[in-house]
């Protein structure tokens, strides 16, 4: 089976604190980690698996400047096939839609059988799958936490409300939004990706792909940020400021006094 | 301004709660705006969800066909695609439904998508501006969105207050023969339940809920310690399940249980919302988190900024004074 992985570094949000910056419009990017997305990642392991299970290859892409290689180069090292930077400047700003018109264009340059992309990113929307699925005319299902191959089709779960999972089939070609929880992604330590480091990472750009430059860019975006801002979702906790024991001793407090203690 | 429709969820004839929700969001788009209902579905069930709707809508637009009694994402995107008008504006609850459907329609529809929106800020000509989180609620940020070719917008469950006073609904309108044949790529096999557990998080009174914070699956152990001298049970957010340090069935949030607990101890939980969704009936909520500027902090009725390897153990030992359980 030829599978392929929608992937991006995103700042890792277990790495870093996401402040305003001095001016309020954006956000401090200066000292991000960045790392790829989480729901990506389990994504790759998932491809990895079924291509270790029914055979084939695991092409990774991801739209981004040249940082993008660094994740890219992760993935190879977890046990990608291939991996493909897609990066213009002609792509800056562009919106769910014009990434997915992006990626549109990479897919119909090769075949593949099966898409997976992550389901959402922390600064991301859960829609560039469902997009990409559209514009192909394939069928997708979101949300996926377990993936069984059958002759020419999948059989996926979704997850649903309270823990309860939704049995789909679905024919193939599909494109698929990938739970996270789905699998255990492996771990990839320094010496793996220093062993991928000679492996080629082409680079393509809008003129390679044949993508049509109105349909991208920030010009051709129908949604856009235009700030950020932070907002106090409730009243906010009256905040403890006292020693680690006298916080543990008002806690107990206000467990009993609470009726949480019998 | 462009026809405002409302998709709306039903349940064995029970429209969903998220429906008077989003004649809110509607009424924030254009205060005059009486959008049109529209279900999809078949049979009794079907009719009793479009009859029931008592108020707010101005026509309901009902769509039958054998092939939607089950909301398979896929078959209602085809239908809506043949029913709506161009250039309508299409609300959807961003649940797992809504996220399913909603990215694809807008491409089938030639129009734009807002996403997990949380409010709606005013219109200028046809930009409409709206409010969204990113990082898990650490920020949040407007977007404008271009509805000129219409707009398929995504509404966060519980951001908008129903109203009340509104007019009574007015007619079904069947627009079932505007679908034909619907081609099922992606077929509805069965839903399965999720295991019951070992534990029962919904009956406990005090949760220690732990949250990525914990950092690894042997600290687990303090928080299981505490609520065993607590008599309490140890919940957790989804991060600790994807890692597979709980089961599955010791998550709360929206894909995980809803819990009704008198106290609520969040420990080293950031507060995203679909970890909050799951927390019903206001219990009191106790924060420990290291990061001062966690979201938690917003909910929470007492918070405490701190390291939870250290925290734990001291409540724990605290805990055991106070209750005369000796130290194991």
């Amino acid at each position: 089976m030829e599978i392929l992985v929608c992937a991006r570094r995103v700042p890792d949000t277990s790495e870093n604190e996401i402040e305003l910056n001095a001016a309020g419009n954006d956000i401090e990017r200066e000292e991000f980690v960045y790392s790829v997305n989480e729901a990506d990642n389990y994504a790759v392991e998932e491809a990895l698996q079924i291509r270790d299970r029914v055979g084939g290859n695991v092409t990774v892409v991801t739209v981004d400047g040249e940082d993008g290689e660094e994740i890219l180069r992760r993935q190879l090292a977890m046990g990608a096939n291939q991996a493909a930077l897609v990066s213009d400047e002609l792509f800056n700003g562009s919106d769910g839609k014009g990434i997915a018109t992006i990626l549109k264009a990479f897919v119909e340059k090769a075949h593949y059988d099966l898409i997976l992309a992550g389901v959402q990113a922390d600064d991301g929307a859960a829609q560039v799958g469902g997009m990409l699925a559209a514009m192909l005319d394939y069928p997708f299902a979101s949300l996926v936490n377990s993936i069984t191959v059958e002759d020419r089709k999948l059989k996926v779960s979704r997850e649903i409300e309270g823990g309860n999972r939704e049995m789909n089939e679905i024919d193939l070609p599909c494109v698929l939004s990938i739970q996270t929880g789905i699998n255990e992604p492996r771990y990839v330590g320094m010496r793996g990706i220093r062993q991928v480091a000679s492996v080629p990472i082409p680079a393509l750009a809008a003129s390679d792909l044949g993508v049509d430059n109105g349909a991208v860019g920030e010009a051709a975006a129908k949604v856009k940020r235009v700030d950020y801002f932070i907002a106090a979702a409730g009243k906010g906790a009256e905040m403890l400021h006292g020693s680690r024991e006298e916080n543990a001793d008002r806690v107990l407090e206000l467990v009993a006094a609470k009726g949480g203690l019998k | 301004m462009p026809r405002i429709f409302v998709y709306i969820v039903h349940r064995g004839g029970v429209v969903d709660d998220s429906a008077a929700e989003l004649v809110a969001a509607a009424k924030k788009i254009d205060a005059t705006a009486v959008p049109t209902a529209i279900l999809t579905g078949f049979g009794p069930e079907l009719e009793a969800a479009c009859s029931s709707l008592s108020s707010g809508f101005g026509e309901i637009w009902k769509v039958a066909n054998a092939a939607l009694v089950y909301p398979n994402g896929e078959l209602v995107r085809q239908a809506l695609v043949r029913v709506l008008p161009s250039g309508s504006i299409v609300l959807v609850s961003h649940d797992h439904f809504g996220i399913d459907l909603s990215p694809g329609l807008s491409i089938k529809l030639n129009s734009a998508f807002a996403s997990d929106v949380l409010t709606i800020d005013g219109i200028e000509g046809n930009s409409l501006k709206l409010a969204r989180q990113e990082f898990g609620g650490q920020v949040n940020t407007h977007v404008r969105c271009d509805i000129s070719s219409g707009a398929v917008i995504n509404i966060r469950p519980g951001a908008f207050k129903p109203l009340a006073n509104l007019p009574a609904a007015g007619v079904v309108v069947d627009k079932s023969s505007e679908v034909g044949t619907l081609v099922a790529r992606r077929r509805y096999l069965e839903t399965i339940v999720a295991e019951a557990g070992d534990v029962d998080i919904t009956k406990h009174s005090v949760l220690v809920s732990i949250g990525r914070g914990i950092q690894e699956k042997d600290n687990v152990a303090l928080a299981e310690e505490l609520a065993e001298v607590l008599g309490a049970a140890v919940s957790c957010s989804r991060p600790v399940v994807d890692a597979k340090w709980m089961a599955k069935s010791r998550q709360v949030g929206s894909s995980g249980k809803t819990v009704k607990p008198k106290v609520y101890l969040a420990c080293g939980i950031s507060g995203a919302f679909q970890h909050l969704a799951g927390i019903k009936g206001s219990p009191f909520l106790i924060a420990i988190n290291k990061n001062p500027k966690a979201p938690i902090f917003q909910v929470a009725d007492v918070g405490i900024v701190d390291d939870l390897l250290e925290f734990l153990p001291e409540l724990t030992n605290k805990a055991r004074e106070l209750r005369g359980v000796a130290a194991k």
